[in-house]
């Protein structure tokens, strides 16, 4: 362009129009590619929210379902190995395992050999036999009859009935036989198998078979943590945002917290998770792995986010609302809980959703202070040792098993999904109480 | 737990359920107190002649703080000083003073005591010492929760009594409330100061710990970084090797491969949201590129290990290039992906609050829009952009899950993006995950790696604020 004015400049006013007009189709297809290369930049970013939806969606949304066998199970109390008359500890150990096996043997007699005796025992869930056994505990009365249940098949069945296992490929390499497929096979032929909404992933916890473990565990902690998180953050957050906008003098010492809050809320989350592993739990001395510890971590890196969000609640209600009660007689706290506080509410909540949406989403932290534990049991109390969605999810994914992946996958749909709602609630209530002054 | 002597479980002096029922307590008669004040304040405004000073929901609140806040303050206190004192008692008795342990030892001892004392067995019982210290233990507690029933009952009562009868006419008693009230907004805003202090102090003690047994020249200078076979101090070869430099090029590597993808296409959508889409376009687009913003990083880093560092290694292997399945590009790629909303967002704001005069003077110029952005509004908004890529910078050096999961473990000092590097934070997290002990220089070293990060960020965030602060004051 500095070419073109110094030429304009050296020509007579008649060529000027010629040179620029010489220019033009170049000068528009420039502006023709530029305005491309930025609809190039919208479309790719849209294109990657969709495909990272897609992707996972397409792998976790199976683990929904679980496959499970139909077998005709006898309690039979000499393969159990009772007596007559057993007593509740003997209903406890007794050999639940065998009996699973000889139903396993029943349906295929003709099946010999250690080998394949093992494949056999390979389609049913190692937690078929704890099935069985809350039936039998449950109710005694069922000794030495028959009924037909519904027992969780093996995880590689499931994948296999998914159609996640390439039938194609060498038997080596893949985790069933031919020998194991035919007996699906020939169980799907009979009806015998079936894929049924799989209850287990949100009831249960951690396990190392994939068709037991569930989130349910995950779930708990996460609610626990979360709610350490905002009884903690929310009203330490508004009260120092109320105190910053409304009554604070202006002077350095201000100034210093003003300025600490906005470098917290952008201190990377692990140096948080250091904090509460130096302070909380070597200082403190707090348990390890609890939700108790998880929440103040959270709380204190939400904290920043929440009162960011709820001073710029708090500046937009107009000044004049805060005059008109002070002109009619009402003290700086009076004006400022009992109007201009309940203004601000709306934006003050909006915010401490966004910010408990962020610490529901929060991994690297807990995994400071040792929230990544392998954790069978459904924590009851805070200070059980637990671990939280996000966290689940990254353990799942560092297990081998395929049926982990899908479990992952499915666990962060969970994940999103409440994130997304929270979201919207969020903008419902924006929407809802948003008002223009 | 329960002894046979106690009939009540539920008030028997160790249960944990007995604080929340002092808790109950005090806020019962605090509401009792808050009803008496202002029932008094109300009688007394309807007989005398004198004019109350302040409003009878006043007398009630102060009633009810006089009541409520000194047990509440007594309770909290009491509790955090409990623990440590009985053991600081225990330890001083002559049985144990006449050990002479380590500390070590003691703390081990101590752990074991408060163990026994809780019930749980782990080791054999039948030590003399842990049983009689553990009885004792017990009996300590046991008084303490007793004194501490009797001094908050005192409290209450007392409180309630006092802030009842200093109501009259003439007691100031809004004054008062609200001072209480703006006390406790300034303790409460405060916090954000210890919770600085509390992270500067907390990573820099463990990190000045572990520059005594590593100097830090090596730390910062060091080429090689091996610190897990440090594992035991009477290994061979439990020096190991702390030289962070490969973890630090690590880190740059992945940064820059992030800025790479996040700083052309998050400013780019954000010069054509706000300069050229239209309205409907905008409001759609803007908040689907939001989302990934509010996408947990955990999904990131399932997204980069399980989609998009398979997809690079298989086109890898097409065109005969050998990618790493943790390669540094999977990670940046993906990282990139996560801070395109906040470059955009932010440039967006700065884009926007460049003045409208400026856009009209180069129009009236004869400048065709691109010309425009490119020539005025960019160079008007740069120091805002540089400000917004700075914060996505120190976002992305900071970001841990996504490089957790799809980068590798393994410190090479290598300058080529398809194969494995490591970075701080997965350090750090492979350093402290699991038990450990706080001795060693292996876990010291994860807090010397935190101690960089913040610094490093702190400085990146207080570049681009000043610099975006200023930038806006020069247009308002």
């Amino acid at each position: 362009m500095s070419d073109s004015i110094s030429e304009i400049r050296s020509a007579t006013p008649s060529s000027t129009a010629d040179v620029i007009r010489s220019g033009l189709r170049r000068r528009y297809r420039k502006e023709k590619t530029f305005r491309r290369i930025g609809l190039g930049a919208i479309v790719f970013g849209l294109l990657t929210v969709l495909f990272l939806f897609f992707s996972i969606g397409s792998k976790g949304y199976s683990a929904f379902q679980q496959t499970f066998v139909l077998l005709s199970v006898t309690y039979d109390s000499k393969v159990l190995g009772l007596g007559t008359n057993p007593t509740e500890e003997d209903l406890q150990t007794a050999n639940y395992e065998g009996l699973v096996k000889k139903v396993l043997r029943d349906l295929y007699p003709t099946v010999s050999g250690r080998k394949q005796k093992r494949k056999l025992y390979k389609l049913i869930s190692p937690g078929a036999f704890f099935e069985i056994r809350q039936r039998v505990l449950h109710n005694p009365s069922l000794l030495d009859t028959t009924e037909q249940l519904w027992l969780p098949a093996d995880d590689d069945v499931d994948m296999l009935m998914k159609g996640y296992i390439d039938r194609t490929l060498d038997e080596d390499s893949r985790r069933l036989s031919d020998l194991q497929i035919t007996w699906v096979d020939a169980l799907e032929r009979q009806g015998k198998i079936r894929k049924r909404f799989n209850s287990t992933f949100f009831m249960s916890g951690d396990s190392r078979e994939p068709e037991l473990a569930g989130i349910g565990g995950a779930m708990m902690g996460t609610a626990f943590t979360l709610l350490i998180t905002l009884t903690l953050a929310f009203p330490l957050g508004i009260a120092t945002a109320i105190y910053l906008e409304e009554f604070a003098p202006r002077n350095r010492w201000i100034d210093l917290i003003e300025i600490n809050i906005n470098n917290l809320a952008a201190v990377p989350s692990i140096v948080f998770g250091l904090l509460g592993l130096a302070v909380f739990l070597n200082f403190f001395g707090l348990p390890r792995s609890a939700p108790v510890v998880g929440g103040l971590v959270l709380a204190l890196m939400t904290l920043p986010t929440i009162i960011i969000a709820s001073r710029a609640a708090l500046q937009s209600v107009p000044p004049s609302i805060r005059e008109a009660a002070l002109g009619m007689g009402a003290s700086l706290t009076q004006s400022t809980l009992q109007h201009v506080l309940p203004l601000a509410m709306p934006g003050m909540l909006t915010g401490s959703i966004i910010g408990m949406a962020r610490a529901l989403g929060e991994t690297a932290p807990l995994l400071m202070i040792g929230m990544v534990a392998f954790i069978v049991d459904v924590p009851q109390k805070l200070t059980d040792p637990s671990t939280v969605l996000p966290v689940q999810i990254y353990l799942w994914l560092d297990s081998p098993e395929r049926a982990f992946v899908e479990r992952s996958s499915a666990a962060i749909i969970v994940l999103l999904v409440f994130l997304i709602s929270m979201n919207i609630l969020a903008v419902i209530l924006r929407r809802k109480f948003e008002r223009r002054w | 737990m329960v002894e046979s002597n106690c009939r009540f479980s539920i008030f028997h002096p160790y249960h944990q359920m007995n604080v929340w029922i002092l808790l109950v307590l005090t806020a019962v008669s605090s509401v009792i107190s808050y009803t008496l004040g202002k029932r008094k304040s109300l009688k007394l405004s309807a007989s005398s002649a004198e004019k109350l000073h302040s409003l009878p929901t006043y007398y009630g609140w102060h009633s009810a703080i006089c009541c409520g806040l000194p047990a509440l303050l007594l309770i909290s206190i009491w509790l955090s000083m409990e623990q440590f004192t009985i053991e600081r008692l225990i330890v001083n008795t002559p049985a144990i003073l006449s050990q002479t342990l380590s500390d070590n030892e003691l703390n081990l001892l101590m752990s074991e005591i408060r163990n026994a004392a809780a019930g749980i067995v782990l080791s054999d019982t039948s030590d003399i010492l842990i049983t009689a210290s553990s009885k004792a233990y017990k009996e300590l507690q046991h008084t303490s929760r007793l004194i501490l029933w009797a001094a908050t009952m005192v409290c209450l009562v007392v409180g309630g009594i006092w802030g009842y009868r200093t109501i009259c006419p003439t007691f100031r008693a809004r004054i008062r409330v609200e001072f209480i009230l703006r006390l406790f907004l300034i303790v409460m805003s405060t916090l954000a100061i210890f919770t600085t202090i509390g992270i500067i102090l907390s990573v820099l003690f463990e990190s000045i710990r572990f520059f005594k047994l590593v100097p830090l020249t090596d730390f910062l200078f060091g080429l090689e970084w091996s610190p897990q076979t440090a594992i035991r101090s009477d290994q061979v070869g439990s020096t190991g090797a702390f030289g962070a430099i490969p973890v630090f090029t690590g880190t740059l590597m992945i940064t820059l491969i992030a800025m790479l993808i996040a700083a052309p296409v998050g400013l780019l959508s954000a010069i054509y949201l706000s300069e050229y889409a239209s309205y409907r376009l905008r409001s759609t687009a803007k908040p689907i590129l939001e989302i990934l913003a509010g996408i947990p990083t955990v999904v990131y880093g399932f997204f980069a290990a399980l989609i998009v560092a398979p997809m690079l290694r298989n086109t890898g292997d097409q065109i005969g290039l050998g990618i790493s399945s943790e390669s540094a590009l999977a990670a940046g790629i993906v990282m990139g992906i996560m801070i395109i909303p906040f470059v955009s967002s932010l440039s967006d704001d700065v884009i926007n609050a460049v003045p409208q005069s400026m856009r009209d003077g180069s129009y009236a110029l004869g400048a065709t829009q691109s010309e425009t952005v490119l020539r005025v509004l960019v160079p008007a908004a740069l120091p805002g952009i540089i400000g917004s890529l700075l914060l996505a910078i120190s976002r992305a050096i900071g970001e841990t899950m996504i490089v957790v999961m799809a980068a590798g473990l393994a410190a090479n000092l290598t300058a080529n993006p398809f194969e494995a590097v490591t970075t701080v934070t997965v350090q750090i997290v492979t350093l402290l995950i699991g038990d450990q002990e706080f001795d060693s220089a292996k876990t010291l070293a994860a807090f010397a790696l935190g101690l960089m990060l913040f610094i490093v960020t702190l400085i990146l965030n207080v570049i681009a604020l000043t610099v975006v602060r200023k930038y806006r004051e020069q247009y308002e």
